[in-house]
């Protein structure tokens, strides 16, 4: 079935479908919708779910915790501060193995003020242990809920969906909306290796000595690498059924490019129609889209990559007194290949100023016309 | 010939803690979870936040409980207990007690915001705060549970603590939950039969149990039952139970209250205080119990 449904509710569809059992969340701009949408859908059966309304996010993700290690399948959503209020649990969630799948709305980090998107919120989140999906369509961020369960609940490691504030989550995109019996057939009911329970009882997260907490982290990093294998492996049988692949990342026209530009997000949609109008003009343009961007797609980026002369990563975001995360992350995947590419890195976008295609032009211009970039920043659309 | 006298024994013999914990010696808090158990049952779970018993318990891959700890985040005993309770409730075990437990400082400060908002959903979870009276785990810092007049590492003598106690039970009375109590480690009859009477009601109940802590308060290990008794015999920590926010009942009639002079003077924490002050502290403990009078109908 085809609905027109915007990015917020792609997310809940597929929170349902996946057949969440308790959702504990807490209201913020611009992820509202998310959670109104299955508290309806709880209410009037449609879901057969818990809806914890909690007095915050640190409840929430405490709450979904708490219902995960009971042996539910779980599920919250959130945006930015909400994020942020999250993050001591987020290393729990990780670090204690409960597979929660969460949607994250990217909105940019006060002060001041702003609701708009940018990706400091989850980039910050970078290295709690979470999987990290970055979206550019609504069918994508459903498709990715379902899949993200699956892969999570195989690994005991837990999810972000991520989309960004109003480009995506206010978007309304034909999806098609998959049979809920054939979700149930890639999906089949969530059964931990473990769960609290007085039949077996044990103790979780307990103090930890230097004898034994490493181990739990390498275990950790251990499954992390299985991640990408594991996304190519259930994006193949996902698309079996529905007909649409997943994937670490989304290649464009790169095979025999001059120029990749490495994009994440909407942002990644906008650099196909700069791809297609940069070729009309004879320059070989391509892009890469960074899927799944915890664990990094290291393998995928080399091989893409190594093939270019040239590489231009966008940024909407930035690491303080460094650059931008994504060109942090890139450089250091190809970093000592043998035929690696000049890589630029700009920065555009940040609080919600718009990135289109005029943004990809001037970063094409910049990165044709030059050997090495004059700054180690190059913004695009900052007022100096 | 004479008959034969019988004692009954109330409370169950049977145990869901075993030696070799990691308390003190003289810890009310680990007697404390000995007979909450014993009225609990085995079917429980236990959220257990930063606090003494998150040590208590014993080390990785040890656990001194014959039931599933939940070790959780300081400020998230309540919320993950409704997580949990939620989680049991959708994979069918709804017989399962959930149990939070924590300590002063997880539930009068940092834990205080999702303890309401568990109250306020009335989510099914006993909560027992095991009161202290400090931050105990780190060292004897002060909390907004600690009283009048102690001494802390963080309310030195020169500045004891000048504010008073927080008056959770008023707090928690405030959501208007269908059960609360106070419970003391000195009567494990009275605690116990608390425990078991909390199991049998649905919602958000809350357990306050009185838990002296000898490294903390500076006195003897083997006066803290006799700590514990003093504070219920000089109206310091009366013992009551509210239902539905409501209903208040005096469970154990002080007749003629003792001086709190008595309780403060097997403490270290109070040696510094003069006679005046003691006796301010006389009239603020002789206020609260009118007040739990009054509020009981006597």
């Amino acid at each position: 079935m085809k609905k027109v449904i915007m990015g917020n509710h792609a997310l809940s569809y597929g929170a349902m479908l996946s057949r969440a059992q308790v959702i504990a969340a807490y209201p913020i701009t611009p992820q509202t919708q998310v959670v109104e949408l299955l508290s309806e859908m709880c209410a009037d059966g449609t879901l057969n779910a818990k809806f914890i309304k909690v007095e915050s996010e640190h409840s929430a993700m405490a709450a979904c915790l708490g219902a995960s290690l009971a042996g539910a399948r779980t599920f919250t959503a959130t945006s930015a501060q909400g994020l942020a209020l999250m993050h001591e649990m987020l290393h729990w969630a990780a670090g204690g193995r409960m597979p929660v799948v969460m949607g994250n709305i990217n909105r940019a980090m006060a002060p001041g003020w702003s609701i708009w998107t940018d990706q400091n919120d989850s980039l910050s989140e970078r290295d709690t242990g979470w999987i990290q999906f970055y979206c550019s369509s609504n069918q994508e961020v459903l498709d990715t809920v379902i899949q993200a369960f699956k892969v999570s609940e195989k690994l005991m490691i837990p999810s972000m969906i991520i989309l960004d504030a109003f480009a995506l989550s206010h978007t309304y995109e034909v999806v098609e909306i998959p049979e809920q019996a054939r979700v149930d057939q890639f999906l089949p009911p969530f059964n931990p290796p473990w769960r609290l329970t007085p039949d077996d009882p044990h103790a979780f997260g307990g103090l930890t000595s230097p004898d034994h907490y490493m181990e739990l982290r390498y275990k950790l990093q251990k499954d992390m690498e299985k991640v990408p294998a594991l996304v190519e492996e259930t994006g193949k049988e996902y698309e079996k059924l529905f007909g649409r692949y997943l994937g670490q990342v989304e290649e464009y026209l790169c095979a025999d490019a001059e120029l990749v530009f490495v994009t994440s997000g909407t942002a990644g949609y906008t650099a196909r129609v700069a791809v297609d109008e940069l070729r009309q003009k004879g320059i070989k343009a391509g892009n890469l889209r960074i899927k799944l961007f915890r664990p990094f797609p290291f393998e995928k980026v080399r091989a893409i990559l190594s093939r270019v002369p040239k590489v231009a990563v966008l940024d909407r975001n930035i690491s303080y007194g460094h650059h931008g995360i994504f060109y942090q992350e890139v450089k250091s995947a190809l970093y000592g290949q043998p035929s690696a590419p000049l890589v630029f890195g700009f920065i555009a976008g940040l609080g919600g100023r718009d990135i289109t295609r005029d943004s990809f032009q001037e970063i094409a211009d910049y990165t044709l016309s030059k050997n090495k970039a004059e700054e180690e920043i190059v913004w695009i659309g900052v007022k100096k | 010939m004479s008959k034969e006298r019988k004692m009954t024994l109330t409370i169950p013999r049977e145990e869901y803690m075993s030696p070799g914990h990691l308390a003190c010696q003289g810890c009310g808090a680990s007697l404390a979870m000995r007979l909450a158990l014993k009225g609990l049952g085995q079917r429980t779970i236990v959220c257990i936040p930063a606090c003494c018993w998150a040590v208590i318990d014993g080390p990785f891959p040890h656990s001194s409980l014959d039931i599933p700890i939940y070790h959780c985040a300081f400020e998230t005993a309540a919320s993950s207990a409704s997580g949990v309770r939620a989680g049991l409730d959708m994979v069918g075990d709804t017989e399962t007690t959930v149990l939070a437990w924590a300590g002063d400082g997880g539930t009068f400060d940092i834990g205080l915001q999702a303890l309401s908002g568990a109250a306020e959903r009335n989510d099914d979870i006993i909560y027992t705060c095991y009161d202290n009276e400090a931050y105990m785990n780190t060292g004897i810092q002060r909390s907004s549970a600690t009283p009048i007049g102690a001494w802390t590492t963080t309310t030195p003598v020169k500045h004891y603590k000048k504010e008073r106690k927080k008056d959770i039970i008023g707090i928690m009375a405030a959501h208007g939950i269908p059960y609360i109590a106070t419970a003391s480690v000195a009567y494990p009859e009275d605690m116990v039969k608390k425990f078991k009477k909390a199991r049998e009601i649905k919602g958000t109940r809350f357990i306050h149990v009185f838990a002296p802590c000898p490294a903390g308060w500076k006195s003897r290990p083997e006066d803290t039952v006799k700590l514990a008794r003093l504070a219920v015999q000089t109206g310091y920590f009366p013992l009551y139970e509210i239902e539905d926010g409501e209903k208040w009942t005096l469970n154990l009639k002080v007749k003629e209250r003792k001086p709190i002079a008595e309780y403060l003077k097997l403490q270290g924490r109070f040696r510094h205080l003069k006679e005046e002050e003691i006796a301010l502290i006389q009239q603020e403990v002789d206020a609260r119990w009118a007040r739990i009078l009054k509020n009981c109908g006597l």
